[in-house]
């Protein structure tokens, strides 16, 4: 008999809450540390030829009442001057930011401007608008196909587990504060995407078996011997676009950093929902209500 | 032995091999790049109501025409500006050196003269109220003007004074076009006639009544990436790739053996078919189409696996080599019609909803998952069996199973 995952089906429920509630709870707390994208403002990454501290620029930005700006190094050793730094203000004009970054110059000496972004406010509340919307109609949509495929409680299974999968994404994120802008947005439907199809596959294996079901065999067991076929195949997949997502990761350049660390934590949380969490709340459910069902036919 | 199935393949595999070393390099640098990649400007201008001027769909599309000529005398490489909904209007500007220059060109209002032969300013684009591109009966197309009551009574002067003489119409001090006056014009009304396609008509027209941006215009969004950070996360980019991919290459070897070449010959057919495919729907790679791909070529990676391993059960389950194939496809495609159905419906969904990146992520995804779909089932089938016909191999174990 090979280990059985059904079984503990509780342990995994508690060990993916165990995950889930202090990112459920930062995410109510501190929330999200939003980029531009989302708040609207403007973003201005610039490289100086000599190393300069948070205080100096933040001196700088003051004559401008942007002190309050998020001011950040990038940096990969731990020390408290760098050449490379990134600014994020409010919605600034374009003279304004002329402005400052001539002030840059003189104060500061020669830099050379690797990046900047203004984004109104507005777009950035559409943005938000959007991807939510975009993530509910293609739930929706997913949850008819595989209620068309299979049957309604794979479809919520499914999308069940999937939602799991954004939430830890997105917890992990809030907990760490890590920056969530519009590649973010790319990357969550990235996993949901992965984490459907991975679910799908152990599913599509449990109603193919359900056909040559045995009386003998109990749903648990049944749903067991299912994931146990497709379980090389599950390690195998996730490992192959972990390859190409972690090599992203560490390879990639740094404005690929955050997206990849998105789907580095999405993939693996979807690998393991598809095995420990959608099967077993389908698990859960049948037997409620087939229990339900018993009773109500005891009661009659 | 049979050399006639061999044949089929090895001749298969030459080919497909050929191809990826000759085309996936010039195929995959003709991709357009999104900004994100190689630097450049990305403005978003919104067309905003003011008491004088209420924006209309004629006026945004004004706007739109003045902007491509402003664009198109910065002299950059493949621009880009396109409407986006209503009221909004989308540039691209790859390569821009100063982007501040380049923004206060696009905003600025434009001038439109007319000019007698002197070179003197008679009139200039408020004093024109519409310009219309029309056919007459004689089947000549025709430019009609309108002018205002003051502009008319100036282009009355003006014609009277200027029979059988040009004058000039100019649009940011650049002539648009010398028409030859025929008689004094006092109606407020004239036509420009001459050999012009409909097209021309139209295109002269829309310029002349977009004298000026009709509406203001502001900017809702400004991203710029400079040429060295372009340059680092394209490097940067290719190289994680590459490394992705020899990783996965090389597990599917060492897992599969055989099966995994074929896999990875599959691929190289995959990753050919969809640069091919990116290319031809013109669409532009940026960072989260990168995503895309990978996610895509996960996939086409899991479907593979997903037949492999059909088939090593198959084999397990005592049947022969070419049943257990058989077997292994058939049983392994619908839950690949399955799991990528899901998936495209996610790609449509955010076609559909998204904008600009999020577009192009699921163009990409899309066309990925369309693709590698079709490699699965036909392009590693084939391979396979014409490798099993050939029967070349007759231990399982050559096949990872």
């Amino acid at each position: 008999m090979k280990f059985d995952i059904i079984g503990k089906r509780y342990w995994w429920f508690a060990l993916s809450a165990l995950i889930m509630i202090p990112g459920l709870i930062s995410m109510a707390v501190q929330g999200f540390n939003f980029g531009i994208d989302f708040t609207g403002g403007n973003l201005i990454d610039v490289k100086f030829e000599q190393p300069v501290t948070v205080q100096q620029v933040r001196e700088v930005l003051k004559d401008y009442q942007l002190d309050g700006s998020t001011i950040q190094l990038a940096s990969d050793n731990q020390t408290d001057m760098s050449q490379n730094v990134f600014i994020r203000t409010r919605v600034l004009q374009e003279d304004e930011q002329k402005a400052v970054m001539d002030d840059f110059g003189q104060k500061l000496g020669a830099y050379e401007l690797l990046r900047t972004e203004k984004v109104g406010a507005t777009i950035g509340s559409e943005l938000t608008q959007q991807a939510v919307l975009a993530l509910v109609v293609a739930s929706l949509l997913i949850i008819g196909y595989i209620s068309y495929r299979f049957e309604f409680k794979f479809a919520v299974s499914a999308v069940g587990a999937m939602l799991h999968d954004v939430l830890i994404v997105l917890g992990l994120f809030s907990l760490l504060q890590r920056e969530v802008d519009s590649t973010f947005v790319a990357a969550i439907l990235t996993i949901v995407g992965y984490s459907i199809n991975d679910t799908i596959v152990i599913f599509d294996r449990i109603r193919e078996n359900l056909k040559t079901h045995r009386k003998s065999e109990s749903f648990q067991e049944l749903v067991d011997r299912s994931i146990w076929q497709t379980m090389t195949r599950s390690i195998y997949t996730v490992l192959t676009v972990l390859f190409a997502t972690a090599a992203l990761f560490f390879f990639g350049g740094e404005s690929t950093k955050n997206f990849s660390l998105a789907l580095l934590i999405g993939f693996t949380s979807g690998a393991y929902s598809s095995i420990f969490n959608a099967s077993p709340i389908w698990v859960t459910w049948k037997e409620i209500s087939e229990k339900h069902h018993h009773a109500l036919r005891a009661s009659k | 032995m049979r050399w006639n199935s061999f044949t089929k393949f090895f001749v298969a595999v030459l080919a497909i091999l050929l191809c990826f070393a000759f085309f996936v390099k010039p195929l995959a640098f003709s991709i357009k790049q999104g900004l994100d990649l190689q630097g450049g400007t990305h403005v978003v201008l919104e067309a905003v109501d003011t008491p004088e001027a209420q924006v209309d769909d004629d006026a945004v599309q004004r706007v739109v025409k003045i902007i491509e000529r402003r664009v198109n005398e910065l002299g950059l490489t493949e621009p880009i500006i396109q409407r986006q909904g209503d009221r909004r209007i989308i540039v691209e500007l790859p390569g821009v050196k100063d982007p501040d220059a380049a923004i206060a060109l696009i905003g600025k209002t434009a001038l439109m003269e007319f000019q007698d032969e002197s070179g003197a300013t008679v009139l200039t684009g408020k004093d024109l109220k519409d310009a219309k591109a029309e056919i007459d009966q004689s089947k000549r197309n025709l430019v009609n003007l309108e002018f205002t009551p003051e502009g008319a009574k100036a282009f009355g002067d003006l014609t009277t004074k200027n029979v059988g003489k040009h004058i000039s119409i100019l649009l940011d001090k650049q002539v648009l076009t010398s028409p030859v006056v025929n008689e004094p014009i006092t109606g407020g009304k004239a036509m420009i006639t001459g050999n012009r396609t409909i097209e021309e008509a139209q295109n002269l027209a829309i310029l002349l009544r977009s004298g000026s941006l009709p509406v203001k215009v502001e900017v809702m969004e400004l991203r710029t990436v400079g040429p060295t950070l372009g340059q680092d996360s394209r490097d940067k980019s290719i190289t994680a790739f590459g490394i992705g991919i020899a990783a996965i290459v090389l597990f599917m070897l060492l897992y599969y053996r055989l099966s995994g070449l074929v896999a990875n010959i599959a691929l190289a057919m995959y990753v050919l078919m969809l640069l091919f495919g990116l290319k031809m729907l013109n669409a532009t790679l940026t960072l989260p189409g990168i995503a895309g791909i990978i996610l895509s070529i996960g996939m086409a990676v899991d479907a593979n696996v997903l037949i492999f391993e059909r088939f090593k059960e198959e084999v397990r389950a005592g049947k022969t080599l070419r049943a257990a194939m058989d077997a292994g496809f058939h049983r392994a495609f619908a839950t690949i019609i399955d799991s990528h159905v899901t998936t495209i419906i996610t790609a449509v969904v955010l076609f559909l909803l998204g904008t600009g990146s999020l577009k192009g992520f699921a163009i990409t995804l899309g066309l990925g998952i369309i693709l590698s779909l079709f490699t699965a089932i036909t392009v590693s089938r084939f391979l396979l069996q014409s490798l099993m016909n050939s029967n070349l191999i007759k231990n399982h174990k050559v096949f990872g199973a």
